[in-house]
């Protein structure tokens, strides 16, 4: 059954926290989910998140643009108009090609970072008007937020195991 | 646990702060109201600001013909204050971009300024392009656009065209890098404020950032691969924007060690313009103990360095030009044409304030000075202007054919449009200090526990930075909803 509530426990600094999460992990409960104030290094992995792809994706942007500055510039420079411009050889992408590559470079960097910077808005699901959805306002500040749902009764014991963590406050409260 | 940081690094924020105060410390310039000075500085910005864009209105109305240029120096105030613009930009990306991919912690309290002093240099140099064009409705031609025209396309093999691309994603990239980096301090003003309009904006800019674990690995990957695209866009833009010359014909221009030296002469005066403003900055917003006399000595150790590269690149131009053997490339620029020809005020104005006056930071005292600093980066901005003034004029004024040979004098206009980028560039970062949080927050509160000062002498003392929980302090559980 799907739990109804959850528990929020407040930590004050970023390596209790670190080994409150590690504690809560080898007692197997399930995190919902941590926030912080600013990144702290090697949650990730003691949360056990997945790696992100978004460099990945920033390659595949990157080549998608390359491409595209390759085709723009053979189209309109050789396909299409081939004209003589101050000599410049048209009859042929290659022959004309170390002029195209300030267009080329810019136009890689250009795709890979936008679209990974857009991917990355949307997978996080952040843009203008978006409502922020920290639950206590004191987790952009200085407070970490541990996010445990509550099952079967074990509240108490959870609340129990968080204390020996060093939360400085533990609230049960509804799910959001 | 991963803190441990050489005792020989000096602290990189002063004085005991928790990270609260670090909040406190950087929200209260935004909380709190402006006072006269600000409204001194800001409005004698606008005012020069609004005379510039007189004089642009004024120019595209009445024709460039009111600027000082003729049929021989087509390129002169414009594209110098064009060049200079970015390069004064470019110091921002590099302390953002090149100094994270160096793993530099210092540059965790100035990233935020310099890039917003890129973001506001580049649009200034942005005006450039437009305004001196003859014809400047017709700018958007310069756009790749399907049209009525048979579909008449753009000429790729011109660096001007080069500069269009450069530019415009050189300012988007930076501007949505700048913005991201952003997201979590716009998140900790929105979560302190307490009148509902200050709440309303930032909620808007802050995009609902929430701050979770996923997003902070995300955040971070993301800044580190645009870091990793942003450091040869910074090298690639400024080498377009040579290429303006280095691909032409005229003794002078055509020189393959433009695009190097260039950027590294971006970077000399981009610091420079750091300095300046950091230099007050630290001082009006009271942030003495984030801005410190380390990260002032750290950016002089950099100006010295890439001032080395360019006095380097002005006697490799010196040598080429008498090793070339050309009779063309001794009236040009950096050869003894330059140095005792009619610009020659210009060409030893540049020695000096580009030269000479920054080895004087090689000498410790007068790096880690904060009045020293500044003056020398003011030199360093008179130089630098200089520099892309001789560039420019100086050779044009004397070029293959000695009956077009013709000297170039500044209208008022020309002044004033110079003026009035600086008023706008002022406005724009006198309001972006009033607004913004001009420290990454966020970042610095990832260095406190290795760099702050507090806890380097903590650790000294063998105090590790974990503190001892305390069971006693806990609330123990409170259902909220039971009591509410």
């Amino acid at each position: 059954m799907e739990s109804s509530k959850v528990i929020h426990a407040f930590y004050t600094d970023d390596e209790v926290l670190m080994d409150a999460v590690k504690a809560v992990k080898a007692e197997h409960h399930h995190i919902e989910e941590v926030f912080c104030p600013f990144p702290v290094h090697g949650l990730d992995k003691a949360l056990g998140l997945a790696p992100t792809r978004l460099a990945i994706t920033a390659f595949f942007y990157g080549i998608t643009g390359l491409s595209f500055s390759i085709w723009m510039t053979n189209y309109m420079m050789i396909q299409d108009w081939p004209q003589d411009i101050g000599g410049k050889p048209s009859f042929s992408w290659l022959e004309n090609m170390p002029a195209f590559v300030p267009i080329m470079f810019e136009l890689t960097v250009f795709f890979a970072a936008h679209l990974m910077v857009i991917t990355f808005y949307m997978r996080s699901r952040i843009w203008p008007f978006k409502e922020a959805e920290n639950p206590d306002p004191r987790t952009t500040d200085d407070h970490f937020l541990m996010e445990i749902p509550v099952h079967d009764n074990n509240e108490a014991e959870l609340t129990a195991l968080l204390s020996k963590t060093g939360a400085v406050e533990i609230n049960i409260v509804d799910k959001h | 646990m991963s803190h441990y940081e050489a005792p020989i690094r000096e602290p990189l924020v002063l004085g005991d702060k928790s990270y609260h105060d670090i909040t406190e410390d950087i929200a209260k310039p935004i909380e709190g109201a402006a006072n006269k000075n600000w409204y001194i500085a800001f409005y004698i910005s606008l005012v020069a600001m609004l005379w510039g864009f007189g004089c642009i209105f004024y120019t595209v109305g009445t024709g460039i013909g009111v600027w000082g240029l003729n049929k021989n120096i087509g390129w002169a105030w414009d594209i110098t204050n064009f060049v200079w613009w970015v390069g004064i930009g470019h110091a921002g990306t590099l302390i953002s971009a090149v100094l994270l991919l160096f793993r530099q912690k210092w540059r965790m309290a100035i990233n935020r300024s310099a890039e917003a002093m890129t973001i506001f240099a580049v649009f200034q140099a942005g005006l450039f392009p437009i305004i001196h064009m003859g014809r400047p409705w017709n700018a958007y031609w310069v756009l790749p656009i399907p049209n009525q025209f048979g579909s008449l396309w753009v000429n790729f093999n011109s660096p001007l065209l080069w500069d269009v691309f450069a530019i415009s994603t050189y300012l988007s990239v930076s501007l949505v890098f700048w913005w991201t980096g952003l997201l979590p301090d716009f998140a900790m003003i929105r979560d302190r404020a307490v009148k509902p309009f200050q709440k309303k904006i930032y909620s808007l800019l802050s995009f609902g950032w929430s701050g979770r674990a996923k997003d902070w690995q995300r955040f971070e990957e993301v800044s580190l691969v645009l870091a990793g695209l942003a450091t040869p866009l910074v090298l690639s833009v400024h080498t377009i924007v040579s290429m303006d010359f280095a691909t032409s014909i005229n003794p002078g221009w055509h020189s393959t060690i433009f695009p190097p030296y260039f950027v590294a002469g971006a970077i000399f005066s981009g610091f420079a313009m750091v300095q300046t403003l950091l230099g007050i900055m630290r001082k009006v917003t009271n942030l003495e103990d984030y801005i410190t006399r380390m990260h002032i000595e750290y950016m002089n150790i950099v100006i010295i360095l890439t001032g080395g590269i360019v006095a380097v690149a002005y006697a490799t131009e010196f040598f080429i030009a008498w090793y070339t053997g050309s009779p063309y490339e001794n009236y040009t620029y950096l050869s003894v044409g330059a140095a005792t020809g009619p610009y020659a005020w210009a060409f030893w104005s540049l020695i000096t304030f580009n030269i000479i006056t920054p080895q004087l930071l090689w000498f410790k005292k007068i790096r880690r000075s904060f009045i020293w600093t500044f003056i020398i980066s003011i030199a360093i901005n008179i130089g630098m202007w200089f520099e892309r003034f001789d560039i420019i004029a100086i050779v044009l004024s004397k070029g293959h054919l000695p009956s077009t040979w013709w000297r170039f004098e500044p209208t008022f206009v020309d002044v004033g449009i110079f003026i009035g980028t600086i008023g706008f560039f002022f406005v724009l970062f006198l309001l972006y200090a009033r607004t913004f949080p001009v420290i990454a927050q966020a970042e610095v509160k990832t260095i406190l526990k290795s760099s702050g000062e507090f806890y380097k002498k903590r650790s000294e003392q063998g105090i590790p930075t974990k503190p001892a929980i305390n069971l006693a302090g806990s609330e123990g559980t409170s259902d909220k909803n039971n009591k509410e």
